[in-house]
């Protein structure tokens, strides 16, 4: 087999079942494409090509011995710089916890071990996952694998780049507000958040505690499927997750859900602000969806304008009581400046925090303030049910809701930085999903004229997943826009 | 003017679980520093609290006790603020909806003398919340130090109306609720190991007015004694100041128990604006009423109602049930002690008098401070010996020997009067051989009784009673001896 860093797990897993390959050649791939292209994408904050090495050995071992784990078995995995991998370093691209090591595995990452997955490396994002572009990033700029000239979409950037760039099989990242289907979108990829609750946010370090969720990136949906699967489950270190309901071995389901279906096109996303050549592709997409038998309804998310003001509400309140605990006291950046208590917070968080994090956090602190919590706070949790309710009246009618996952297509490096409004609009398609606590997957929709990836976002309602899925799969695989790779 | 007192307290009540409030590291007192923590202890990156049932189910309880309304909802909130014992600069605490609503406790203040009962009234509460404690910090001489074994652990917080008008009443009131909470389990309140704190709310006002005066918050109560002395001093501040025409600040104090005296804290201008909002990774969990049901069937009667039921029932003196009630242990020693012979009064006397002697003794001997349930005697054992004394085997007399004996060996009292021969004498003719003697060696004692003084009879029973060893039949021998006397 060749170019084995640009196959999928499916495939990759088929030919170490015929023993054409073994783990640790899919591994040096992934390794050799890495030191090959690095340079240029800049999507790994560190990896460890021999701990990986290592981890693909035992896997060959197992599989020799006939007792193969399953399909991830021996397939490298990337991991944003969010989540817990114990003895690896869990930066949060920040330079708050530049020195910190983590003890523990996040629960998604040790389910990811238990299904033999190679668990390889630390990927960029933007600071403590707040940002569109991973131009947040304390230590790095990733680029986009289409045009290293723009961003890679973000928060989950370097997860995004990596996988577009044959550095990884598959990848792990983190969704609040669209920081997974965002970048996927942008870089070509698939992108996945789960339903909330479906997969632990155990040693997921907490941006927005009530949006944040683990999810994949992948080559096809059918790889996203068996990530996820793998992943989900009810976790007794977080209260928050949920038993699973319904079928939860999607990949199998993929092979029988064919269509057609009832699919919702929400009007209040085709307004103003997207991109001509985005609405474009997508409405082409729902065209196709239409040739093929379903059934296209235009629906209604009346208070989809609101998202963005209430996700910016209610996230930014989360993220200043989860930021509280980075405080120069435990572990983590401690500035030599503080001679008592109230210095050793104000200069270890002034120093260790980037601009973004800091207004995230003092917008936050100050919707949570006495005297605006209602005005704000309240208010925000109020029309944050009005939209849940919105897509529960939606999904009466329709099996999935199609729109695109981002208004623009990767923009340049740099040209939003200064305009954090124009940045947080990046998200206006994603961010109601977060919201409304819904299961949704970008894939691969074509290119713009200049080559650049689009991406089409289909909804599910809760628990949804396995329609979602097929939904996906129905378009991915008649229109293979996954089989193009970038030119590096 | 003549001033009144008002008072409110605040009571925080460590709850006995054999793990944290949510998470399963352990907590013991006077553990090394920081050897009783986790990954969620210390709020590392990625953690999440998991709800300790059993601390929720003891709050419960501590709320049946109290005859507080039990929440139908459990639900948690975080409190917002930076201070070096916190781990994650918040604390998850019930600020919207307390597990416990309202309740009262019924107090009894002291009487003319320690014999005599005095007055009763109810005291009011306002609520009970569960929370988690902060870490521990001790100021070295150029050093802060943390110790985070206490963090975690779960915190009842028990809030009074202002309902308290001495620190008389205060301390009543304390005294109290530590019997209630020890009685039901839930706690140990030492106060010296920090099982329970209280800080006091003190204001004034014209004796005969209903309105409230501004309050002070007097903060680091770690003894009676200090929550006596810390109101009394604030109470004769407050009105120094309203009588040299002052007003009082609203203002949080500080107790400092070395010089017995406060300092002030913070004014009302710098208290902290918390930011409470409702925490998101814990769900709020319902609380069925069959559990509550459940868990009040568990309580034991209180001791004030166990008071009036042993005065009523059982025709106990109060310096018998003053003893015995406020002691869960000793109430139900002696109620197991009534099942073998029912004989209250002598039963009640032996334990609260001659047992409590004899453990008082044995803690003095170097034995750290005995308590019921590590002696040596069952109820069996002194119900036993009242039968004896009440069938006539032995006399009361003896009885206190075979008593100490008891308790020295742990053998049953039959066993003690067969070995030691202890076994009163009814022997009529040797009594009134012995009595004829007496009588004949001592014409002085015989006229003295003659001209009527009774008492005159001691000096004859005295060489009867040697005689026989003490094991001459009291009733026999004055019955023998004052026949003999008016016969002859």
């Amino acid at each position: 087999m060749s170019d084995l860093h640009f196959k999928t797990i499916a495939e990759l897993a088929a030919a170490l079942e015929a023993g054409d390959t073994t783990s640790v050649m899919i591994t040096q791939a992934v390794i050799n494409r890495t030191a090959a292209v690095e340079d240029k994408v800049k999507a790994f904050l560190s990896s460890d090509a021999e701990d990986a090495l290592a981890q693909a050995r035992v896997a060959d071992e197992r599989r020799t011995a006939g007792q193969s784990l399953g399909p991830l078995d021996g397939i490298p995995i990337g991991i944003k710089d969010t989540l817990a991998v114990a003895g690896q370093p869990l930066r949060c691209a920040s330079k708050m916890l530049e020195n910190y090591v983590s003890p523990f595995d996040a629960t998604c990452i040790a389910k990811l071990r238990e299904a033999g997955a190679i668990i390889y490396g630390r990927l960029n994002m933007d600071e403590f996952a707040m940002g569109s572009s991973t131009e947040n990033s304390a230590y790095q700029t990733t680029a986009n694998p289409w045009d290293l000239e723009t961003i890679p979409g973000g928060s989950s950037g370097g997860s995004a780049a990596a996988l577009a760039a044959g550095q990884a099989i598959a990848t792990i990242g983190t969704d609040t507000g669209g920081s997974i289907r965002q970048p996927a979108a942008l870089c070509g990829v698939v992108g996945m958040k789960p339903t909330y609750g479906l997969v632990s946010r155990y040693g997921l370090v907490a941006f927005a505690s009530s949006l944040d969720q683990v999810g994949p990136f992948s080559r096809t949906v059918e790889d996203a499927a068996l990530l996820l699967q793998a992943m989900l489950g009810k976790d007794p270190l977080d209260s928050t997750s949920i038993a699973p309901q319904g079928e939860t071995d999607y990949a199998t389901a993929l092979r029988e859900k064919k269509g057609p279906w009832k699919l919702g096109v929400p009007k209040e996303f085709f307004g103003e602000g997207i991109d001509p050549e985005v609405k474009a592709q997508i409405e082409k997409a729902i065209d196709w969806y239409k040739a093929q038998g379903s059934e296209i309804i235009e629906i209604s998310l009346p208070h989809s304008d609101l998202s963005v003001p209430v996700y910016y509400i209610v996230a930014t309140a989360e993220a200043s009581s989860n930021l509280a605990r980075f405080d120069g006291v435990r572990y983590g950046h401690r500035s030599p400046e503080a001679n008592d208590a109230l210095s050793l917070f104000t200069k270890t968080r002034g120093e260790g925090f980037g601009d973004e994090v800091k207004r995230r956090i003092i917008l936050g602190t100050y919707v949570l303030s006495s005297g605006y919590y209602d005005a704000y706070y309240l208010r925000a949790q109020k029309v944050r049910t009005l939209i849940r309710r919105d897509f529960e009246d939606a999904f009466e009618k329709v099996d999935a809701i199609l729109t695109p996952t981002s208004p623009t297509p990767a923009f340049r490096r740099g040209e939003r930085s200064d305009d954090p409004l124009s940045m947080y609009l990046s998200d206006v398609y994603t961010i109601s999903v977060n919201l409304a606590g819904l299961p949704a997957i970008s894939v691969p929709a074509g290119f713009t004229e200049s080559g650049l990836p689009i991406g089409l976002q289909v909804i599910g309602p809760a628990f949804g997943e396995a329609d979602m899925f097929a939904v996906a799969q129905a378009f991915e695989q008649d229109h293979e826009y996954y089989k193009a790779t970038p030119t590096l | 003017m003549d001033y009144e007192p008002v008072i409110g307290l605040e009571i925080h009540v460590q709850i006995k679980t054999r793990t944290k409030m949510f998470t399963a590291a352990p907590y013991a007192y006077g553990a090394a520093p920081n050897t009783l923590t986790d990954a969620v202890v210390l709020g590392l990156p990625g953690t999440l609290p998991v709800l300790n049932h059993t601390a929720i189910e003891k709050c419960a309880q501590l709320g049946l006790m109290l005859q507080c309304e039990i929440a139908e909802v459990c639900k948690w909130d975080r409190k917002n603020y930076f201070y070096p014992d916190s781990p994650k600069n918040y604390q998850l605490t019930q600020n919207e909806q307390p597990l416990c609503i309202g309740g009262k406790v019924e107090i009894e203040l002291p009487g003319p003398s320690r014999n005599v009962e005095g007055e009763h009234r109810w005291v009011t509460l306002n609520r009970i919340h569960l929370e988690e404690d902060p870490g521990k910090l001790t100021h070295e001489s150029f050093e802060t130090v943390i110790d985070f074994n206490r963090a975690g652990v779960p915190l009842a917080e028990i809030v009074t109306e202002p309902d308290l008008y001495s620190s008389t009443e205060a301390v009543s009131f304390l005294n109290a609720l530590r019997q209630l909470i020890v009685y039901a389990g839930i706690s140990d309140c030492d106060m010296e190991k920090g099982q329970m704190r209280c800080d006091a709310n003190v204001s004034l006002r014209p004796k005969g007015t209903d309105t409230l005066g501004t309050r002070t918050e007097m903060k680091n109560l770690n003894s009676i004694s200090n929550v006596r002395a810390a109101i009394e001093y604030e109470i004769r501040r407050q009105t120094e100041i309203l009588e040299d025409g002052g007003s009082i600040l609203q203002e949080t104090r500080r107790w400092d128990a070395a010089k017995s005296e406060s300092f002030s804290l913070r004014s009302k201008e710098e208290a902290h604006d918390y930011r409470y909002f409702p925490d998101p990774d814990l769900m709020p969990v319902l609380f069925p009423r069959e559990r509550v049901t459940e868990l009040g069937a568990e309580l034991p009667e209180r001791p004030l109602d166990r008071q009036r039921r042993y005065q009523k029932d059982f025709e106990l003196p109060y310096t018998l049930t003053s003893v015995l009630c406020p002691e869960r242990e000793l109430c139900e020693f002696f109620e197991a002690a009534l099942l073998e012979h029912s004989a209250p009064k002598a039963i009640a006397n032996y334990i609260a008098n001659d047992l409590l002697r004899e453990l008082a003794e044995a803690s003095e001997h170097g034995q750290s401070a005995l308590s019921i349930s590590q002696c040596p005697l069952t109820p069996a054992h002194i119900a036993s010996l009242v039968r004896v004394i009440d069938e006539g085997v032995i006399s009361k007399q003896i009885g206190k020997e075979v008593f100490s004996e008891m308790f020295r060996t742990g053998n049953m009292p039959e066993v003690i009067i067969e070995e030691k021969g202890l076994k009163q004498s009814n022997d009529s003719g040797e009594i009134e051989a012995l009595c004829q003697a007496a009588i004949a060696g001592n014409a002085k004692a015989v006229a003295q009784y003659k001209e009527g003084n009774a008492k005159a009879l001691n000096a004859l029973k005295g060489p009867v009673m040697k005689a026989t060893k003490g094991k001459a039949n009291p009733a026999m021998l004055d019955q023998v001896l004052r026949k003999l006397i008016d016969e002859g």
